[in-house]
């Protein structure tokens, strides 16, 4: 029995930006896999390098962006594509979603030129079938008056709308891994969970996988297969989304959990997480939470905590994390 | 259409969808065309550069007189001297025909500089921007040298140094307006640069040479172009300070500002007739600036 290629697969990526003063470790060590049909969501949040993740899988770095590690998506080495083949990958085997409708449509086209040229680029085919796949495109988005939209400009539709079309233009070559950069933040609460359920919706019928990046906890809860926490370049804590949400382990993840608004009675004080996040030009030695942590002791500062599997399918980088494991798991079942 | 197409969430086929016209979404250029058509003083203005233009072009059959005759008995007539609408100049010429030969000159040295600097200048500053880096600091610190000098002075320079005649003052013309015109086009492309939409090109498998050509030049051409029609009444008047000084064009041609040089002596005899040159260069860079600015107003997509 083999197990079928994973469809994005990352094996200790680091992404250094490489300035005249200072070098910015953005990304230190992440590795994961997606398999087809699976959605994984990168927790973190802002200055975690989750979104520099996402674009290292397409190679969407600045020139400055030392990469190291390994990434494949699709059956192939990203880092070592070159012209045309890479050309060829971004929007065909693997395309993305981005957090600005509003700046990620070219204000002086309309909806449906950008996406027939999308189209025309990865197909070569003709501007009737071009124009007739990005009607079809944008009826499976569920955009009303499908037709008439082909012809508006960006700036006429709404964020929800916009955000449709911009899914639309990503699923236009039939892609087998979708990057989403927190394509719901820029949108109303209701309109979220309308762009959530149909990405999940599509991504199920299509069989794609997705990496979906969010620092929403609400918003992984509810699209993702797994999540990965990431804190500070790293992954600190990775696993399938109900037992993370249900028992995190990682006490950033704790953490993260318990500032959130949701679900908590109205009188009571949120808990902040203290400090801030560290600043990426002069990591800490070891584990990058510790100053912030409320259960660190004494080797907290010395190594870069090892990853721990308490569970199959589980991991957590903590050296506290044996013997807490143990209580949480018991607690919770 | 050969397949009906359903639309989710209502009945209506494409066809009765199509006669409802209360929602109808227009075109880019239909909707500059509405705004254009909508205010009054740019459509004013618009058909008197028009006029301006025609009556440029079409001289040779306008003018009553033809412009190059000279009349010793006839030199500095008023307005209405025998048959003369706007009287003659200092050597017996018809000023009506030689105000509507001179538009010609004017004119042209007015919009060639423009198209050439704006093609040049443009371009210098789409790569500046796009490119940056060292390649931005190479091209924008050269175009800082030309900006360092006032543009009369480096037009008079430039015009001076390689001599009058028409395609100098040109070419002065034109090397004096490529700094300004390279630096709002560097200035777009570089704000254009940062978005995001260049970005998701490349995520979709754009080339290079694609997201210039279409998402780079889609939107920076509109400003440049915004910009060059405001340059037009600038170069107009550049170019009658330089035959006013004897760099432009060489007489006996007829051009407003070498016009105004020569009536210049004869101010205190004929007044009237004297500013007359004047005034057709200042009602015509008026009436270009304030096309340009009502264009600039009917084009922005964000107002």
């Amino acid at each position: 029995m083999t197990t079928p290629e994973p469809l994005a697969e990352v094996r200790d990526l680091h992404v250094r930006f490489v300035g005249r003063e200072n070098t910015v470790h953005a990304v230190n060590g992440v590795s994961f896999t997606v398999n087809p049909g699976k959605v994984l969501c990168i927790l973190g949040e802002s200055g975690s390098g989750k979104s520099v993740t996402l674009r290292a899988l397409m190679r969407l770095l600045p020139v400055q962006a030392k990469i190291e590690g390994t990434v494949r998506a699709a059956g192939r080495d990203v880092l070592a594509l070159r012209g045309k083949a890479l050309r060829d990958l971004r929007g065909g085997e693997v395309s993305m979603i981005f957090q600005e409708p509003m700046t990620a449509l070219d204000p002086v086209y309309t909806i449906g030129q950008q996406i027939g040229e999308t189209v025309r680029r990865h197909t070569g085919c003709d501007r009737a079938k071009a124009w007739a796949r990005a009607l079809e495109l944008l009826e499976l988005v569920r955009i009303p008056s499908a037709e008439r939209r082909l012809d508006a400009y960006p700036h006429e539709l709404s964020g929800g709308l916009r955000q449709r079309a911009m899914i639309a233009m990503a699923l236009s070559c039939d892609p087998r891994l979708l990057l989403a950069d927190e394509p719901t933040t820029a949108l109303d609460a209701t309109v979220q969970i309308q762009v959530l359920i149909l990405l999940r919706k599509i991504q199920r019928e299509l069989g794609m996988g997705m990496i979906f990046v969010t620092h929403d906890l609400g918003v992984a809860a509810e699209i993702a297969d797994t999540v990965a926490v990431m804190y500070a370049g790293r992954i600190v804590e990775s696993g399938p989304v109900g037992r993370i949400l249900a028992a995190p382990l990682h006490p950033y993840t704790a953490g993260l959990l318990a500032s959130t608004v949701h679900g908590q009675p109205r009188d009571r004080d949120i808990d902040a997480i203290p400090g801030s996040p560290p600043d990426m030009r002069r990591l800490p030695r070891g584990c990058a939470f510790a100053p912030r942590c409320s259960r660190r002791r004494e080797g907290c500062l010395a190594t870069v905590p090892p990853e721990h599997y308490p569970e199959p399918g589980r991991m957590a980088a903590c050296i506290a994390i044996e013997k807490h494991a143990e209580d949480t798991l018991l607690v919770h079942g | 259409m050969s397949q009906t197409v359903v639309f989710p969430g209502s009945a209506v086929s494409p066809h009765e969808d199509q006669a409802a016209p209360e929602t109808r979404i227009r075109s880019y250029w239909q909707s500059v065309g509405y705004r254009l058509r909508h205010d009054k003083a740019t459509v004013f203005f618009g058909t008197m550069v028009l006029l301006i233009v025609l009556s440029a072009v079409l001289a040779p059959w306008l003018a009553p007189f033809d412009p190059y005759k000279e009349s010793i008995i006839g030199r500095l007539k008023p307005m209405g001297w025998r048959g003369h609408l706007l009287g003659t100049d200092e050597l017996g010429r018809d000023m009506l025909s030689r105000l509507l030969y001179g538009g010609r000159v004017s004119l042209l040295m007015g919009i060639v500089p423009v198209i050439f600097a704006t093609c040049a200048g443009g371009a210098l500053g789409v790569i500046a921007g796009f490119m940056g880096g060292k390649v931005n600091t190479g091209i924008m610190r050269t175009m800082d040298v030309f900006y360092a000098f006032p543009s009369v002075l480096l037009a008079v320079a430039i015009s001076g140094a390689m001599g009058g005649g028409m395609s100098n003052g040109m070419l002065a013309l034109t090397l004096v307006f490529i700094p300004p015109m390279c630096r709002v086009a560097e200035t777009a492309t570089t704000q254009v640069r940062a978005l995001d939409f260049i970005e998701a090109a490349r995520a979709t498998g754009a080339g290079t040479m694609t997201i210039v050509r279409h998402h780079v030049l889609g939107n920076v051409l509109g400003p440049v172009f915004i910009y060059a029609s405001s340059l037009v009444s600038v170069s107009i008047l550049l170019a009658s300070g330089l035959s006013f000084l004897g760099l432009g064009v060489r007489p006996p041609t007829a051009d407003w500002g070498l016009m105004l040089s020569t009536l210049r002596q004869s101010i205190y005899v004929v007044p009237v007739v004297c500013a007359l040159p004047g005034v057709a260069i200042f009602i015509t860079s008026i009436c270009f600036n304030l096309v340009s600015d009502g264009l600039r107003q009917a084009m922005d997509v964000r107002m």
